[in-house]
């Protein structure tokens, strides 16, 4: 079985951003970043199935700015084999990246298409459906454990109830969830072995799909700010704040 | 303009969430609602203020059956909507690709037909978009906007385009319980990692049932195995916006704030001064959980507050 791992360079999720006063945007120049959290439960993902034997060959994919080859270096050191990066300074929207995955995917045609759940930058948790969708391929996401087995996989999925078992045909598309695993720190020796590892960079405008946004971002703003509150002296105290909280929500 | 909203339906009854919808979306048009499930729940539907008509049909619970039969009613809607809940965010993107339409999803306000709200970076920015694309794939966050009253006896219509699946239900694991759901409580009270065990969160839950609260829970205290990962609140579990939110040994991790940030009042009761979460909380006790909760629900139930 051969698995392509889509990832996302992001801003450090410990980083505390801070929005740019003009509104345009989130400050990103000069901070830490790093491979996506849920990126890297799907590349671990991948490199388990390729110790148990169960998948031949793992490709993994990133596409962003020159930089973004930091974050494929990582996967290659936690055990893919070799990496794409399809290279572009523009910030895309969610469509026009499931559309170059869907390229990548009709020109690599892997049986199992593994990404996290969501980017902690955008939060969108489009890009795993949508090309599900753009490859007609069944979809399984939030995903906390893979098994597979005839062909198909069954995945347990985090969902709001509790879990679900579901079973796919392969090829599939699958997303990652917190808790499908524990991603591995990659050792010294893996990340100088990584970088003799076959990395290609094609730039994203030419693969012939529209990267034009449908959405205009208007501004970007900091959340209201909350102020200290005060501090009790007592659990009666406490008890009466509760209790008049409760008579007000009851009064409307 | 017309919306179709995609209506929650958990274990066979209508979820609290869909009502919210219902109320966001009529600001955007005339709203139908698409229920998949059984007579029952198509009933509640139809009684939701602001629904035009109900739309009853039979699906395979999975992504792709779901937005194939989104897509055979969507050439009839300016609007396709669900909430961002596990089911909406499964299905509208997968939707939106069908259509060729970029979502917008996890809305928290409004501004106009085609200018939204949404959170970015755990909600520590929002950002404001305009949507010129001629139809619109949204997911809006439930917890961010008020229920639509009752009342109403909106005509039911049953759809029968089956639409197949690739992938097969398997079982669904559920956490039973029963306390108000999570998602669109008024109160709920939260546990922390420092509560414990899993017998120390039988605390919180006492607390919870005192209040008639929902009870969650910060990913540390999902990971230690105190709390079914269904209670988890933050960025990536529930967003809660509830009228109360009292934080039960809980530091306050900006992950965690991103669950809470909508919370009107925040309550904390946390050993240490200086965690994050005494800086945002509106009212702190400082001190160890396991005398003050105790003490707190004899004096709520002192004082005769039950709910």
């Amino acid at each position: 079985m051969k698995i392509l791992v889509a990832v996302k360079r992001v801003v450090d999720h410990n980083v505390r951003i801070r929005v740019r006063p003009d509104g345009s945007g989130v400050e990103t120049s000069g901070v830490r970043m790093s491979m996506n959290p849920f990126c890297k439960h799907a590349v671990e993902a991948a490199v388990q199935l390729a110790e148990a034997g169960q998948a031949s060959e793992i490709v993994v994919v990133s596409i962003g700015p020159k930089a973004s080859n930091d974050v494929i270096l990582t996967a290659l050191a936690m055990g893919a084999q070799r990496g794409i990066l399809l290279e572009t300074d523009a910030s895309l929207e969610t469509l026009a990246i499931a559309k170059l995955l869907a390229k990548v995917v009709e020109e690599e045609q892997p049986d199992l298409v593994l990404l996290g759940k969501q980017a902690v930058d955008d939060d969108s948790n489009h890009v795993g459906q949508m090309l599900a969708a753009l490859t007609n391929r069944p979809q399984a996401t939030f995903a906390s454990e893979i098994k597979l087995g005839d062909g198909r996989l069954e995945v347990t999925r985090e969902v709001d109830y509790g879990r679900e078992t579901v079973n796919l045909p392969l090829p599939a598309i699958v997303t990652a969830d917190l808790r499908l695993n524990t991603p591995r720190n990659a050792a010294l020796p893996m990340v100088m072995k990584a970088r003799s590892k076959p990395l290609a960079v094609r730039p994203a405008a030419d693969f012939g799909v529209d990267l034009t946004p449908r959405l205009a971002v208007e501004k970007v703003s900091p959340p209201a700010e909350r102020v200290t509150g005060r501090t009790l002296g007592s659990v009666s105290e406490l008890a009466a704040v509760i209790a008049a909280e409760i008579n007000a929500m009851e009064a409307i | 303009m017309s919306v179709l909203v995609l209506a929650e339906v958990d274990n066979g009854a209508l979820s609290p969430a869909t009502g919210r919808i219902v109320a966001a979306s009529a600001e955007l048009g005339a709203v139908d609602l698409l229920v998949l499930g059984d007579a029952a729940a198509a009933q509640a539907a139809a009684a939701i203020a602001g629904v035009q008509k109900v739309l009853l049909a039979a699906s395979e619970p999975m992504a792709d059956a779901i937005s194939g039969l989104l897509e055979t009613l969507a050439p009839s809607y300016t609007y396709l909507v669900a909430a961002a809940s596990t089911l909406g965010k499964d299905v509208m993107p997968r939707l939106a690709a069908r259509l060729d339409i970029q979502p917008v999803t996890d809305i928290v306000a409004i501004e106009s037909p085609n200018r939204f709200v949404r959170p970015i970076y755990a909600g520590n920015a929002l950002e404001t978009v305009s949507d010129p694309q001629p139809r619109h794939v949204l997911t809006i966050r439930a917890s961010a906007f008020r229920p639509a009253s009752g009342g109403n006896a909106a005509p039911v219509e049953t759809l029968s385009t089956p639409v197949a699946s690739a992938a097969r239900f398997i079982a669904a694991h559920r956490t039973e319980s029963d306390i108000p759901d999570l998602a669109t409580a008024q109160i709920v009270v939260g546990g922390g990692v420092s509560v414990g065990s899993a017998d120390g969160f039988k605390l919180i839950e006492q607390l919870g049932k005192t209040l008639g609260a929902a009870v969650g829970a910060t990913r540390a205290a999902v990971d230690a195995g105190y709390a079914p990962n269904d209670w988890q609140v933050g960025q990536t579990g529930k967003i809660i916006a509830p009228d109360l939110y009292i934080a039960v040994g809980i530091s306050g991790a900006l992950q965690h704030l991103a669950g809470i940030q909508g919370a009107k009042k925040i309550v904390a009761i946390n050993t240490d001064a200086e965690a994050p979460i005494a800086k945002i909380a509106d009212v702190v006790l400082i001190g160890d959980l396991f005398e003050i909760v105790p003490q707190l629900i004899a004096e709520l139930e002192n004082q005769g507050l039950k709910r």
